[in-house]
């Protein structure tokens, strides 16, 4: 299962909740030693380096909450493509590496600037909204706002990411 | 509207009189680089599932860079899909084991004032030495790119640093970054410009202001800029290129910016970036005595001829101390040849430096020279994340390259400024 059948017009009823600190960086979340393998063997060493529990405990449709400046670093997309692959539907963060958030989106990733986010703690649950900008921490009771994702980019989501989008763009073309 | 140079950049790639921070908008692409590792191997199977070739050959740049030359039966099937790639598209700017994307592409005269380029690496805002809007995508992005021809891009704000003063003895651009890291932190470009501006710039080579653009990764930044002056003309000159209109990019004298920052470098010493982090920055006395392993210069940040004209200085009629690895890897092939020429590459290999193929390799943990459980090394490098370099265990110190030097003299990290006259 993936990510973007998950999110479905950018709302989550309930996802479980990972949680990590500041500038989490691409060579934590997908490990130089690796680059030379296929996505699906780097995606076993994701995370490993700050959290050995997270590849073998996380679950289709969890959910991120970290730090500033998340996937910080290279521009290695394995970083964004390895969280598609372990099914996590959206990634909340103060900020984001800039190239990070180019390459979630692109994947179908949702990636969602939250001021918040640290406040969440590692397996609560949240709702998100993603269109209207709101995040509720379903254990805690508490409501949060995220920056609304623009229509530009939720469009590329909503088509599963900027491959299918352009597949997409493409086949217009030619029934035009 | 008064304009930032990255506003008018990005505005004429949009096909548009003005653009205004926060707006996303579509932009045709100048050029696009890409390496072994982001490039052919993962957009070549999206473009063949849309179907489609590369929408204009002539501007595409591909520079094998990160596993040169093969070290395993992985790399070799890398780089021979690479090389297939660029001749079954037809590209005319394919640099094989030349040296590292971000020096090769200004030095083969690719970059000019007012282009609109993305490349396929997290360190393309080198190019913005060369008043580009240059800035780093991944692959899939790289893909969407060769497919079309254009890109979006969210309009960012500029962040002014003022450079000023002269650069004293034993210190470069490398030591103007580090510093910056530490003062901003490593989110404190936000994914805006960072444009560098002052008497210290318009002083600097290129090959310092390309440090100065290349770093701006590391302060989170979109890109780094730096607008054309006498010195980029003169560069792209010197490459065999055409300079164009250096006084029509610029910024507009009254154009809004978010923030202005001054740093001056007269006070400024060598400065050593601690384990994990480029913001652990400080000045070398903080982390002088540090036993290493392992003294490394190279990659696209400190690598480059100026940079082993640094080491040089050094290591002039000095040797390597035991037990300790120093290990050179020059940013390009004709860095290696200009410094063979002019006696740089003899100072180095007699002081015991064991030369390396230009490329990437250690900076990035792919190829030789990768660092064993809690081994500890010290690196004219740009970034030294947890494990990046190698074993999770092992330390990495970043410095200038006359700093590194002076590590592998000592086997140690020591003042540089001790070995300089």
């Amino acid at each position: 299962m993936s990510a973007p059948e998950i999110i479905d017009r950018g709302i989550i009823d309930r996802a479980k909740v990972w949680a990590y600190g500041d500038n989490v960086d691409t060579d934590v979340l997908a490990p130089g030693l690796y680059m030379k393998s296929p996505p699906e063997e780097m995606a076993k060493h994701c995370l490993e380096i700050v959290d050995p529990d997270f590849v073998p405990n996380v679950r289709p449709g969890d959910v991120i909450c970290a730090g500033r400046n998340f996937g910080m670093g290279s521009s290695r997309e394995q970083a964004a493509q390895s969280l598609v692959f372990h099914g996590v539907a959206a990634v909340l963060a103060p900020s984001f590496g800039g190239i990070f958030y180019r390459n979630a989106i692109n994947h179908g990733l949702m990636a969602l600037v939250c001021a918040d986010a640290p406040k969440i703690t590692a397996g609560s649950h949240v709702a998100i909204d993603a269109v209207a900008g709101k995040v509720r921490d379903l254990d805690g009771g508490a409501d949060y706002a995220c920056d609304p994702v623009p229509p530009y980019l939720l469009a590329m989501l909503a088509d599963g990411g900027l491959v299918l989008h352009l597949e997409k763009r493409f086949a217009n073309k030619e029934t035009a | 509207m008064a304009q930032t140079l990255a506003q008018k950049i990005i505005a004429h790639a949009a096909g548009v009189e003005t653009v205004a921070p926060g707006e996303i908008v579509t932009c045709k692409v100048d050029l696009a680089m890409m390496h072994d590792s982001g490039g052919p191997r993962r957009v070549q199977p999206i473009l063949e599932k849309l179907g489609v070739g590369v929408w204009d050959p002539d501007k595409v740049v591909l520079i094998s860079d990160h596993y040169v030359p093969a070290v395993d039966a992985e790399s070799a099937r890398i780089l021979d899909l690479t090389r297939k790639f660029a001749a079954a598209q037809n590209l005319p700017n394919f640099y094989d084991m030349q040296g590292i994307c971000h020096i090769v592409l200004p030095e083969r005269g690719h970059l000019k004032p007012g282009m609109f380029v993305v490349g396929g690496d997290s360190h393309s805002p080198t190019g913005g030495a060369f008043g580009c809007f240059m800035f780093g995508i991944g692959a899939t992005d790289m893909a969407g790119v060769l497919a079309t021809g254009e890109t979006w891009v969210r309009v960012p704000e500029t962040i002014q640093i003022e450079v000023t003063g002269g650069l004293p003895l034993g210190v470069s651009a490398k030591d103007v970054m580090l510093a910056l890291c530490a003062r901003l932190g490593m989110d404190g470009g936000d994914y805006q410009v960072v444009e560098y501006v002052g008497d210290t710039i318009a002083a600097l080579p290129m090959a310092e202001r390309m440090t100065l653009c290349n770093m701006a990764a590391e302060l989170g930044a979109q890109t780094g800029l730096i607008a054309g002056d006498e010195t980029t003309a003169d560069f792209i000159r010197n490459a065999g290129a055409d300079p164009g209109d250096i006084a029509r990019w610029q910024n507009d004298a009254d154009a809004p910016v978010r923030a202005s920052h001054v740093i001056d470098v007269a006070a400024l010493g060598p400065q050593v970036a601690a384990p994990h982090s480029p913001a652990n920055s400080g000045p070398v006395a903080d982390t002088a005595g540090t036993k290493i392993d392992q003294a490394y210069i190279g990659a696209c940040t400190g690598a480059k001829l100026v940079d082993l004209h640094m080491a040089a200085e050094v290591l002039k009629g000095r040797k390597v101390a035991k037990g300790t690895r120093f290990l050179v890897a020059p940013a390009s092939q004709k860095d290696m040849t200009t410094a063979a020429a002019d006696g740089t590459l003899a100072i180095l290999t007699e002081a015991g430096a064991i030369m390396m193929p230009s490329g990437c390799g250690a900076c990035a943990g792919y190829g030789a020279g990768i660092l064993a459980e809690h081994e500890v090394c010290i690196a004219s490098t740009a970034r030294n994340f947890q494990g990046r370099m190698g074993a999770t265990s092992s330390d990495v110190y970043l410095g200038n390259p006359y700093t590194v030097a002076a590590a592998a003299v000592a086997g140690e990290i020591r003042d540089p400024r001790e070995f300089l006259a």
